[in-house]
């Protein structure tokens, strides 16, 4: 497989502070990766990064083989849609057909479909956009440039659940007709996680996973019940947070499970409950910042 | 609909594997393809085609090139017969397990599954 993106130690400091520290993953072409984390962790930093928006303040970042910055051949083959995009203050038809212009790989067809699906005004000027039609053109132009790696940036803020099912339908049927290079980055990880084939997490500015994402999914499970079963199932198995109320605990356990889990805990009389990739990414990316609760932490 | 605990290609597996079993999908009839899957379920579509892989490296299902993928003629009866042995393990034992933890009586336990056979 051909490497759509390779960041190599790229370090990122503002003023001495460091939001991307040492990292290195690459992303495969013709495959939907989530880049995921909380508010901070350094993913816009890095979408800016891969496309030539920054320079790292030291290690190499290569698009398509190249170094993205200043880079036209590169940049036309990249379409980043930014978390609250600006537009110039033109209606939706001439943002529309500028971005056609830019894009070489536009296709009109899909984008008027879009368009229609999304019931966006054409003649309206983006300014007088609501919050989530603006979203919704960040969606359109994304989709609809067919650029070899797109990456959405939390794209739809103020759209609502059934516009954002709407955006997921569309990609996937676009992706299944024209494989692409795709970077979803949300902290609606619930929402996306089917849809992803990769997953890499950032935390603090590091990668904390980087891995396949249904090697993601099973790696942990939470038993529930009264603290003397938890304690008797959970043995010496490794335990990645636990919380007590009164007579009850829960422990979420490092492992997949497998027979004699669920015999265990059928005999203990304790619930087994598969823990999703949204609190498996919450628990890897508290774990540093506070023990305290883990999934307090989550913005969402 | 695709639970968290389990990989998703093994449920797209058992999912076509069931249709086989009550007879949706008839032997060699065409089973959807891997990007019908993918949009029907909101997944992925190369770990739909892992499922649909996994079917096929079990002889269930097999390949026409250019066409699509079929349902093999005698892939309902393995899949029957794999079901069987997994039987007891999946069914009969955690319910003698929950009957012995309810005081259930082996006798008791017998007439329920004839009560049940009965109105059924």
């Amino acid at each position: 497989m051909t490497t759509a993106v390779r960041v190599d130690r790229v370090s990122r400091r503002y003023h001495g502070l460091a939001a991307v520290d040492d990292v290195s993953f690459s992303l495969e072409a013709g495959r939907i990766h989530g880049l995921l984390g909380r508010n901070g962790a350094g993913k816009t930093t890095l979408m800016r990064l891969a496309t030539g928006l920054e320079r790292p303040s030291s290690g190499t970042v290569e698009v398509f083989g190249a170094d993205p910055f200043e880079n036209e051949d590169v940049l036309r083959r990249t379409c980043f849609v930014k978390e609250s995009q600006t537009y110039p203050d033109l209606s939706v038809r001439r943002v529309l057909a500028s971005a056609r212009l830019l894009q070489p790989g536009w296709d009109e067809g899909l984008a008027q479909a879009l368009v229609t699906d999304f019931d966006l005004p054409l003649k309206r000027r983006v300014r007088k956009l609501s919050r989530g039609m603006r979203s919704a053109l960040g969606i359109v132009i994304g989709l609809a440039s067919r650029a070899p790696l797109t990456l959405f940036d939390e794209p739809y803020l103020g759209l609502d659940a059934p516009s954002r099912t709407l955006f997921y339908d569309r990609l996937l049927a676009d992706f299944a007709d024209h494989p692409r290079t795709v970077v979803l980055s949300t902290h609606l990880i619930d929402e996306v996680a089917d849809l992803l084939e990769r997953v890499v997490v950032v935390d603090h500015g590091r990668v904390v996973i980087d891995a396949e994402a249904e090697d993601v999914r099973g790696t942990a499970y939470t038993v529930v019940g009264p603290v003397g079963p938890v304690a008797e199932f959970v043995g010496r198995r490794e335990v990645v947070a636990r919380q007590d109320v009164g007579a009850y605990a829960s422990a979420t356990v490092r492992g997949r499970v497998h027979d004699p889990e669920r015999r265990l805990a059928d005999e203990l009389s304790l619930d087994l409950t598969p823990v999703s990739l949204q609190e498996l990414v919450a628990h890897a990316t508290t774990v540093r910042a506070d023990d305290t609760r883990t999934t307090q932490g989550v913005d969402r | 609909m695709i639970d968290d605990g389990r990989p998703i290609f093994r449920q797209i597996a058992e999912r076509i594997a069931a249709q086989i079993l009550d007879g949706t999908l008839g032997e060699e009839s065409q089973v959807p393809s891997t990007n019908e899957f993918a949009a029907i379920h909101r997944i992925n579509p190369a770990t739909a085609a892992k499922g649909v892989n996994e079917l096929v490296d079990a002889g269930v299902l097999y390949k026409k090139r250019g066409i699509g993928m079929f349902v093999a003629t005698g892939a309902r009866d393995r899949l029957l017969a794999e079901r069987r042995a997994q039987f007891a393990a999946e069914y009969v034992e955690p319910m003698l397990r929950e009957a012995a933890r309810l005081g259930i009586h082996p006798d008791e336990l017998r007439h329920l599954v004839t009560e049940q056979e009965v109105t059924a």
